[in-house]
């Protein structure tokens, strides 16, 4: 960027007070790769136990908002909030700087995310992936962090297979043993990358029976990726399609997939119903 | 024709076998100082100070490029100089441990890059500091594979340890050598040595083979 970045940070601000305060907030964030623009100033609210889904054609950076806010990938411009606080950002002398790892470290604690391939521990069992984060990060002691950990194992229904390590199990039960791994860690915000999409057709309704079964029980925030329109539909507060790096129309299931008002919505629409 | 003298070889054997033991400790010593160093060097490359990274790749390329004879020679003898006075044994272990880091740390840096980079990403996911990372997801995953090379360079320093014999260390080689000169024989020593390299190489490389397949099925990473 050629203007001065502490100018453009003043314009943001330290942290998010007042009545309805978003558990995520995405303020004009632009993520490049080289000269490719992958998110383009995007602007983005989801509000504390909101299910919001995106989805649009590959390419459109639907997987690097997720992962910006795992902050797996960093951001070229723009601040993004968790629960009020910076997270790419952190306050220093009454302004806003770079966050550095510690600062990241404590506000990445809010967030968990399931991956497309799972990316279970191999050389762990089931439970082990369970109680690595509680024990290592968190302090718990072996025997709370199994006892959580069975617990979140039983809401998952993989119970009976934690002494199983990840290569005796099915996609769709690592996949589930992933959202128990995830959900120990106690996020406040748990994100979705196309999880159903390396499964095959006969397990992905245990894996999108566990979501559906987090958004009936638990207050959580969750931001889900997926091509799933049917799924999105069912369980989704929002829908956000993306397309070029940008929201091209947002609303409720109702509203963008019964009555799109953009064209490029009902041809993506339209497209992938096909598809499906 | 052939002299074997067999009176000769009962003779020299309980010698030869403690020089054997000599040569064990000089390859297990050395082994264990390339196994820590060997991950230092690969981890300090894997820092964000590119200094730290240009320093130690460069270091390890050097002592990739030159002679295992002339460092040995160059920590004990030019040592002095530079007031590192240091026992043939001590000079021995550093000299051998240092090379074989070098060659260590490029199995270690393969480990570690063939772990996916998902394991990363979910490791982060869960908030595990690099330091945990490393130690409980990475390094764990990245042995399996890197065994195999541990293992060639474990029968490499068994079998480089004569070379310390130019220093005056009391392995097998500098013993054979000493048994040759004091009787002016050396078909009995020299086979002897020979023989005893065989008995502890073959057996070596075939439990490091059976530790990896045992490793990979305690980690659950076959199926």
């Amino acid at each position: 960027m050629k203007h001065d970045k502490r100018h453009d940070l003043s314009q943001y601000p330290l942290r998010l007070e007042g009545d309805n305060v978003p558990m995520v907030r995405f303020q004009n964030v632009t993520k490049r790769y080289g000269s490719l623009t992958v998110l383009d100033g995007l602007n983005l609210d989801v509000a504390e136990g909101e299910m919001v889904t995106i989805i649009g054609p590959s390419g459109s950076g639907k997987t690097t908002v997720l992962r910006m806010l795992m902050t797996l990938e960093t951001i070229d411009s723009g601040v993004i909030y968790v629960d009020g606080e910076p997270l790419t950002h952190m306050e220093k002398n009454g302004r806003l700087v770079r966050a550095n790892a510690a600062h990241l470290r404590l506000i990445r604690s809010k967030i968990g995310m399931c991956f497309q391939h799972f990316n279970l521990f191999p050389h762990m069992t089931a439970l082990g992936n369970c109680i690595e984060g509680p024990m290592q990060v968190l302090g718990l002691s072996k025997q709370e962090a199994e006892e959580r950990a069975l617990e979140l194992l039983d809401l998952v229904g993989m119970a009976d297979k934690r002494d199983q390590h990840p290569s005796r199990l099915s996609g769709g039960q690592q996949q589930r043993v992933a959202i128990a791994r995830a959900l120990a860690m106690r996020p406040k915000v748990m994100l979705f990358d196309e999880v159903t999409s390396a499964l095959d057709p006969e397990v992905i309704s245990e894996v999108t029976g566990v979501i559906r079964g987090l958004v009936d029980q638990h207050n959580l925030t969750m931001l889900m990726v997926t091509h799933q329109i049917g799924f999105a539909r069912e369980i989704s507060d929002r829908i956000c399609l993306f397309f070029d790096g940008k929201i091209e129309e947002q609303g409720s299931p109702e509203m963008l997939l019964d009555n799109p008002q953009n064209e490029r919505t009902q041809q993506f629409l339209s497209a992938v119903l096909e598809a499906n | 024709m052939l002299d074997w003298k067999m009176d000769f070889t009962w003779e020299i054997l309980p010698r030869l076998l403690l020089a054997a033991g000599n040569t064990m400790l000089a390859a297990g010593g050395g082994y264990a100082v390339a196994v820590v160093l060997g991950l230092v060097f690969a981890l300090a490359q894997r820092t964000r100070s590119r200094t730290l990274t240009f320093i130690v790749r460069e270091l390890v390329e050097f002592i990739r490029s030159t002679p295992l004879l002339l460092q040995i020679f160059f920590i004990f003898y030019v040592g002095p100089q530079f007031g590192l006075r240091l026992s043939p044994w001590a000079a021995g272990l550093i000299a051998i441990g240092l090379h074989y880091a070098a060659y260590l740390s490029e199995v270690y840096r393969g480990g570690i890059e063939n772990v996916p980079k998902g394991q990363w990403e979910a490791a982060r996911a869960i908030n595990l500091s690099t330091v945990t990372t490393y130690r409980r997801i990475i390094i764990p995953q990245a042995l399996p594979p890197a065994l195999a090379g541990m293992g060639n360079y474990l029968v490499g320093i068994f079998k480089d340890t004569p070379m310390l014999s130019v220093i005056g260390v009391a392995e097998l080689m500098h013993t054979a050598n000493s048994i040759g000169a004091e009787n002016f024989r050396y078909l009995e020593p020299y086979t002897i040595v020979g023989l005893i390299f065989l008995a502890i190489s073959l057996p070596t490389a075939w439990l490091i083979r059976r530790f990896e397949t045992a490793l990979r099925r305690k980690m659950g990473l076959t199926r």
